[in-house]
This record gives structure tokens, C-alpha cells and sequence, in this order.
């Protein structure tokens, strides 16, 4: 199962590495990152293997976006699925 | 492996334009509840429904939370009470309803639709009790949706139906006066109603359904206006139809998706997607401000019927290729008090009850959530029904009547009733008599379907 997990917000130092940690502390493997920087936004996608993961799935999205109020960005990770219905016939 | 604009893509449309799902809809038959003795089948209906449903709620939140997409509403449809009221004794319908609320009330959905009959051609037994229980029934319950079926294509419609409804609209405004008319708001008179509509306050599971099925409305007018917004103005309009078709299929994957995953974790087998455009009061969630990203000035302006039917007929090409199966009311809705852009043009004078009929020609369902002046006549309030159900007969659609008089209030005031549900101003109807018309009552025939000019 994969799972996306996009960070948009104000640029600053480590965002990546706060949000790869909270990643790495649940069990979590990142697969792929891809981030871009446009006028100061930062927008960051990564895509995540949440197949072996120590919590549940929905757990895992309430502190990404607690962690995310907490920093100012705002933080969602959303299943694979729904990208892949929207996106691809 | 996806590609990082169409994931941005899905985040704005949900977290900026409003994308959510409106609704799953449990539809639940209720024909093996039937007893002669109310008390054994009421306690029949509420066993099955909240045995039923008890996880429907959960299920829709967990999935909520893994897609990362809203899932605003969970809710109930029932075979329409009156079918089983038919079965007891005593034909306690307010007894019923407060069941079926009750039953609504421990699953923790927040509308339980199919307080419902179907007369169309005549009444059955249980039929009448039931409609006249309707506004002591919306009185005493706090989750209930009530609809009566008058008229349909192959059967004309029935004037006798159709008169007594004008009474019971306006008996239930009156006995919900002091809670700013709610009654009304949640009763629907229908012609050519739908089986599986997952919206209320019109859902009903009809007859012809299975045992349990699951039942998605999607939503999403917000995300249609911003595509709009965004693509040039020098669009011809057979882009633009286009460019909503396609919007309306990645609304409608996604009502797909959601359908799917809810039909499996629920064990209950998926019926059909709805493909609504349903607005909300929110701002940037309005069905008007689509027809007025096309190029009205405002919705109501001559021109407002020609891009409500690009803009409904869009809505369903778009939709029918993403889903397996559709159904329900399908196309947009035009709920008048329940959107931010028509309340603007109904204040202003712009769109006018007249219009709306006009409009209802051509949209998905009718006149849908309009304030009319409280002391608005029953017979008046059975005409505009007529002409509804009219409309809906002679071209073979789904037409509906939600009409709220307003209590004590007059043409101009305003009356809300907060949520989903909004407010507006009370618009004004022609004060001239139909009430001889009214007064013969019958059937009017059904029309033909040939010679079709």
C-alpha cells in the first residue's frame, strides 16, 4: 500500500527532514521525493510504502498534520488510490 | 508513477474549491418488517436499520480519513413508510416516524429519508394516513426527510395527490414555525422520482432495489468554476462543455472510488453514483457562479436556461464514462437558499421564481429550497406543484418542489435555517387564484410520446 504525502507552505530549514523522521519513527519507507520551491512556497511530494507501518494508516495522517499546524505548512497524506481514480483511466 | 501537477491538482480541488464527497446513502428495504400490529413492526424497523447501518458511519469516516477526501454526509434511505404502514392495523404513522428517527439518531447519520409515498396514479392503503401525517411527523423528528411521488410520465399526475400536498406544506411550515419553518425543508414533492437518489430530503429505497445497497452523491461545483476560471475567456462554449466534462469525470472517479471502497468494507453491494453538482452555502461552492463564470452578469438573466442545460448535460457526459454505475438524480441542482450566488440573485431581484421554472426544464431535479410568503394560499402552493410535475411529465424528467412559506414573513424578508441547508430571502409568487383549477382535482392524463414538438 502507498500512500502520498504533500507539504505546501512557507520554505524553511528542515522540512524534510521532520517529516522523513516521523516517516522513519512509524515505519514507514519513503520511495520517492519531489519537491520544487515557487516564489518562496515550498511544495514538497513523497511518496511513501506504508505496507509495514506501525500504526494505522489514519493515525499516521493526524500527526503528519498536527506536525504540520505546528510548523505552518500544511501537511495531508492521502492514499495512493484517490490520485490514481482522478488521474488515470 | 504519478506525476506531482496532477497531485497538486487533487489538494487544491479539496483543500480551495470545496471537493467532497455530499454523501453515502445506506438504502435499506424495509418490506420484511411488515406487521399488523404497529408495535412489532416499529420494533422490526428499528432493529433492521440500526443492525444495518451501525457501521456506516465508522466506515465512512475511516475512509474519509485514509483517501484524505470529505465525506460531508452519512445517511439512510428506507422503502417509502408507506408500503409498510399499509400492513398494520392502527396505520400510526407519527408513531413510525419517530422510529425511524429514533433509528437514525442511534446510527449517527444526520438525515434518514423514506418517510415517503407514492402516489402517482391513486392512493394505496396506508397512503393517505401517511401524508397526512407528514407535518406532525416533521414536527416531532429531528432526522427524518419526507417525499410524496404525484405524478410521472407514464401515469400522468394525480390532482387529488397534488391538492392535498399544497395543505401539507403548508400545515407543516406552520407547525414548525417557531423553528423557522424547518418542516418544509425537508419534505419534497416529486414527479418521476428516482429509486436510488442518495440526496436529501428526497432519498426513498425503492421498490425495486435489493435488500441493502450502498448509494454515493458526489459534489463539486467549486471545482467546475475554478476550471472555468482558469481557462481563457475566449473559450467557445463548445469548449467550455468540454472542458466541464472533464472536470466532472475526476469529480466523479473519485465519488466512484469512495463508493467502492464504502460498498466492501460495508459488505453491502454497491448501487449507483450520483453525479450532482450540489452546492452548499459556502462561498465558491455555487451552481450560479458556474453559469456566471460562463458569462452571465448574474444567474437569472436571460441566457441563464440555455447555460444551466450546457452546464447539466456536461455534468453527465463527464460522469457517465468515470463510474460503473449511475443513477439518482444526476446533472445540477439548483437549490436556491442552499447556494451562495443564487441567494446574491434572488436578493437582488435577478432570478425569479418565474425563472427557476424556466430553469427546472433543464436542470436535475425543481424548484428546490425557495422561501415563499407565509401566508401564501394552499391551493397557490398546489399550482406551483402542478406545474412542476408538469414540466417533469411532458419531458420525461425528474421534477421536484421544495417550497418553505415562511411563516409570518413577507417578500423580502429573510429566513434561515442554517448548515447545509442556508437561507434567503422570501421570494414573491403570483397572487392570482387557481383555485377552481385546484378544487376539481383527478388525474391528468399521461401525455403522448410521439408527436413530439
Amino acid at each position: 500500500m502507498r500512500a502520498v504525502i504533500t507539504v505546501i507552505g512557507k520554505d524553511m530549514v528542515g522540512i524534510l527532514a521532520k517529516v522523513s523522521v516521523k516517516c522513519a519513527e512509524k515505519n514507514i519507507n519513503v520511495l520517492e521525493v519531489t519537491q520544487s520551491i515557487l516564489q518562496d512556497m515550498f511544495a514538497m511530494i513523497m511518496m511513501v510504502d506504508i505496507s509495514n507501518s506501525s500504526v494505522p494508516f489514519t493515525e499516521f495522517t493526524d500527526e503528519l498534520e498536527q506536525m504540520g499546524r505546528e510548523m505552518n505548512l500544511s501537511i495531508h497524506a492521502m492514499h495512493e488510490d484517490i490520485f490514481n481514480a482522478m488521474h488515470t483511466i | 508513477m504519478l506525476n506531482a501537477r496532477d497531485i497538486l491538482e487533487t489538494i487544491t480541488m479539496i483543500q480551495d474549491e470545496n471537493l467532497d464527497v455530499r454523501t453515502i446513502t445506506m438504502g435499506i428495504s424495509l418490506l420484511d418488517c411488515c406487521h399488523s400490529d404497529s408495535d412489532i413492526m416499529c420494533r422490526k424497523v428499528y432493529d433492521k436499520i440500526t443492525r444495518y447501518a451501525k457501521d456506516l458511519v465508522k466506515t465512512g469516516e475511516q475512509i474519509e480519513k485514509e483517501l484524505g477526501i470529505p465525506i460531508i454526509n452519512k445517511r439512510i434511505s428506507v422503502t417509502p413508510a408507506a408500503m409498510i404502514l399499509a400492513s398494520t392495523d392502527d396505520k400510526n404513522a407519527v408513531k413510525l416516524a419517530k422510529t425511524l428517527d429514533s433509528a437514525a439518531r442511534t446510527c449517527g447519520v444526520n438525515f434518514l429519508g423514506g418517510f415517503s409515498a407514492l402516489v402517482h396514479k391513486g392512493f394505496g392503503p396506508g397512503d393517505k394516513e401517511l401524508i397526512e401525517a407528514i407535518p406532525e411527523a416533521l414536527a416531532s423528528t429531528d432526522f427524518l426527510c419526507s417525499s410524496v411521488n404525484i405524478g410521472s410520465t407514464k401515469t400522468g399526475i394525480n390532482m387529488d395527490a397534488v391538492g392535498l400536498m399544497g395543505k401539507v406544506v403548508k400545515k407543516s411550515a406552520e407547525l414548525t414555525a417557531d423553528r423557522g419553518c424547518i418542516g418544509p425543508a425537508k419534505l419534497v414533492v416529486f414527479c418521476n422520482a428516482p429509486e436510488d437518489n442518495p440526496f436529501m430530503a428526497g432519498a426513498f429505497h425503492g421498490a425495486g432495489e435489493p435488500d441493502c445497497v450502498i448509494n454515493v452523491g458526489v459534489s463539486g461545483p467549486g471545482v467546475v468554476r475554478a476550471a472555468l476560471a482558469k481557462a481563457s475567456d475566449t473559450m467557445d462554449l463548445t469548449q467550455v462543455a468540454d472542458l466541464i466534462k472533464k472536470t466532472a469525470f475526476k469529480i466523479t472517479r473519485m465519488g466512484q472510488l469512495v463508493a467502492a471502497q464504502a460498498s466492501e468494507r460495508l459488505g453491502v453491494p454497491f448501487g449507483i453514483v450520483d453525479l450532482s453538482l450540489a452546492p452548499t452555502p459556502a462561498v465558491g461552492d455555487s451552481v450560479a457562479h458556474i453559469l456566471e463564470e460562463m458569462g452571465l452578469e448574474v444567474c437569472g438573466c436571460h441566457g441563464t436556461t440555455a447555460a444551466l442545460a450546457l452546464l447539466n448535460d456536461a455534468v453527465k457526459k463527464g460522469g457517465v464514462m468515470a463510474s460503473s454505475h449511475v443513477g439518482g438524480l444526476s446533472g445540477a441542482f439548483i437549490p436556491v437558499t442552499e447556494d451562495a450566488g443564487m441567494i446574491d440573485a434572488a436578493r437582488c431581484g435577478a432570478l425569479t421564481i418565474t425563472k427557476l421554472e424556466a430553469m427546472t426544464a433543464v436542470c436535475s431535479v425543481g424548484l428546490d429550497m425557495i422561501n415563499i410568503p407565509g401566508d401564501t394560499p394552499a391551493d397557490v402552493i398546489a399550482a406551483v406543484i402542478a406545474d412542476e410535475a408538469a414540466i417533469g411529465m411532458v419531458n420525461s424528467k425528474t421534477t421536484a418542489v421544495r417550497v418553505i412559506p415562511a411563516i409570518g414573513k413577507k417578500v423580502g424578508d429573510e429566513l434561515d435555517f442554517g448548515g447545509l441547508l442556508g437561507g434567503g430571502p422570501v421570494m414573491p409568487l403570483s397572487t392570482y387564484s387557481p383555485s377552481k383549477f385546484i378544487a376539481r382535482g383527478g388525474r391528468i392524463p399521461a401525455p403522448m410520446q410521439s408527436l413530439k414538438n
